[in-house]
């Protein structure tokens, strides 16, 4: 059944230079759910997702988590994000090393961790010696090895081409499907929203309230029948559609502050 | 086609070869002119005379070798310590960094030759080593300051926030991602640095002058006051392959250290 995991109360974020990032922002996410910011660039998606990892204070408002904030938080950021000084085993080992865990006792996790993004034999490595596609592994291996609950992506594989694209969207639909996870996850896009998500929130392109809330009804498990699906078709263009209302509706109304 | 030529314009022939023999015509050139010239030895002397010098005199000029290199790598090494002290406590407080930098700044276009008469009366009196030694920090520490500054404040900022994600306390911040992301330009530093403390060694020993420093500086002024101009040059040949060979080692180390990671060593230290 579906549970709440966390509420966000009315959340602004003004920096300090005076500019609106997010302007009442509301919404309620529930746990196991995958749900995924859409909006045109600089619309407050990041902004929005590292004050849900807690890196970042709204200005008002507030994030209340139902059980407590967990502390076994993954983040995914768009780049890999990887410390380039040390083997691939050592940056997945990084978040239990901060954690006090050996080498030793953390090498089963690193391990399987590693083998389930496919890089089972990499470990030795270094990052400057794989593709743009392997460093994004690393860093979904290394978010994953703590086995979270809760995994916030901030746009992971805009970098990538499309095909290795694919490929890590069919690879993270499966892993969210056999853990159910929540995952959220930030896009600007709307296809890739449409194939991994239970639910697509648009974000407009000035800061202010969602412009809509689009649940998407799908097997918990995709693949290409997933993107063969009319339905799918249907939610692509659905959520395009108010995407591209509310990037009208900001050139009408002019730029904020 | 790309045969492997060693006559490649970047083959070890060329690349090792051509100084060398580039070195030996000119060497050669100079004695055949100081012969045919006729030139006193105390004026120029040949690099025969010069060679001798450096045999006859090898014991006392290694000596003194030996005096300048300690003291260049005393002072290079807490010129390193410092220097990164210093940018640590930069980055980490921006009120230090206001208060202390321009001082920093001042210490390192203040030209050491001029600071050195002072320092030596404070502290040459008892033990001229270590003035000298103090003035050759003064002179080696800005560049590892200035260059680890901007190594610190260049770290990856997601990964700070990865690190500060998963609990990371403010020195494991500093220790596991601004040091390491910082070591390129510590070791660009230092290249930069290690000459540096050599220069300054040098030039304090020679406003240090008298019998109280025995360093390379000092045979300098000593055989040029005896009018030994090929001892003079031995000791200079030795100043400078103390100074590439640091220069080596170093390039060598920056190699070996950043060869998994860093673009700068992909096509060897040089």
């Amino acid at each position: 059944m579906s549970t709440s995991l966390l509420t966000l109360n009315n959340i602004s974020r003004r920096f300090a230079d005076g500019t609106a990032a997010l302007v009442d922002i509301s919404a309620d996410i529930e746990t196991g759910s995958f749900v995924s910011l859409v909006g045109p660039s600089g619309c407050g998606k990041s902004t929005l997702l590292r004050l849900i990892a807690g890196l970042d204070e709204p200005s008002t408002g507030s994030i209340t988590w139902s059980n407590g904030q967990p502390d076994d938080v993954g983040f995914v950021f768009q780049d890999s994000t990887l410390m380039p000084w040390a083997s691939v085993a050592d940056n997945v080992w990084l978040p239990h090393r901060l954690r006090g865990v050996s080498r030793e006792d953390a090498q089963p996790l690193i391990a399987e961790a590693l083998d389930r993004v496919g890089l089972g034999g990499r470990q030795d490595a270094y990052p400057r010696e794989l593709s743009g596609g392997m460093r994004m592994r690393v860093s979904i291996a290394r978010a994953l090895s703590l086995k979270p609950r809760v995994l916030l992506m901030d746009e992971p594989f805009a970098a990538l081409d499309e095909i290795t694209r694919e490929k890590l969207n069919d690879d993270l639909n499966d892993l969210w499907a056999e853990h159910q996870w929540t995952v959220i996850y930030v896009t600007h896009s709307v296809y890739e929203a449409a194939y991994l998500s239970t639910r697509i929130m648009v974000m407009p392109a000035r800061p202010a309230a969602f412009v809509a809330d689009v649940p998407v009804e799908a097997p918990i498990d995709r693949g290409d029948g997933w993107r063969a699906d009319p339905r799918f078709a249907q939610i692509s263009a659905d959520v395009t559609a108010k995407l591209r209302a509310a990037a009208d509706f900001a050139s009408h109304s002019g730029r904020a502050s | 086609m790309t045969v492997q030529s060693p006559l490649r314009a970047d083959g070890p022939l060329i690349r090792w070869g051509l100084p060398v023999l580039f070195g030996i015509a000119v060497l050669t050139v100079w004695e055949l002119l100081v012969r045919q010239l006729d030139i006193p030895a105390y004026v120029l002397p040949g690099p025969l005379a010069i060679g001798e010098a450096l045999v006859s005199g090898f014991g006392s000029l290694m000596g003194s070798l030996w005096v300048t290199l300690r003291i260049t790598l005393l002072a290079f090494f807490l010129a390193l310590v410092l220097g990164t002290g210093f940018a640590v406590l930069f980055t980490e407080s921006r009120l230090a960094a206001r208060a202390l930098y321009p001082y920093a700044v001042a210490l390192q276009v203040t030209p050491i030759v001029a600071i050195a008469p002072l320092i030596l009366i404070w502290v040459g009196l008892d033990n001229a080593e270590a003035a000298v030694t103090i003035l050759a920090v003064i002179a080696a520490f800005f560049p590892v300051l200035a260059n680890m500054t901007a190594g610190l404040r260049a770290a990856d900022q997601n990964l700070i926030d990865l690190f500060r994600l998963y609990g990371a306390s403010r020195w494991q911040i500093i220790a596991g991602v601004r040091l390491p992301s910082a070591l390129p330009y510590l070791l660009s530093a230092m290249k930069i640095s290690a000459g540096l403390a050599l220069i300054g060694t040098v030039v304090a020993e020679f406003v240090a002058g008298s019998g109280t420093s025995t360093g390379l500086a000092w045979r300098i002024i000593e055989a040029g006051n005896r009018l030994q101009v090929a001892r003079m040059f031995a000791a200079l040949v030795l100043l400078s392959s103390l100074g590439i060979a640091l220069f080596f080692v170093l390039s060598a180390l920056e190699h070996h250290l950043l060869r998994h990671w860093h673009d700068s060593a992909e096509k060897g230290g040089k």
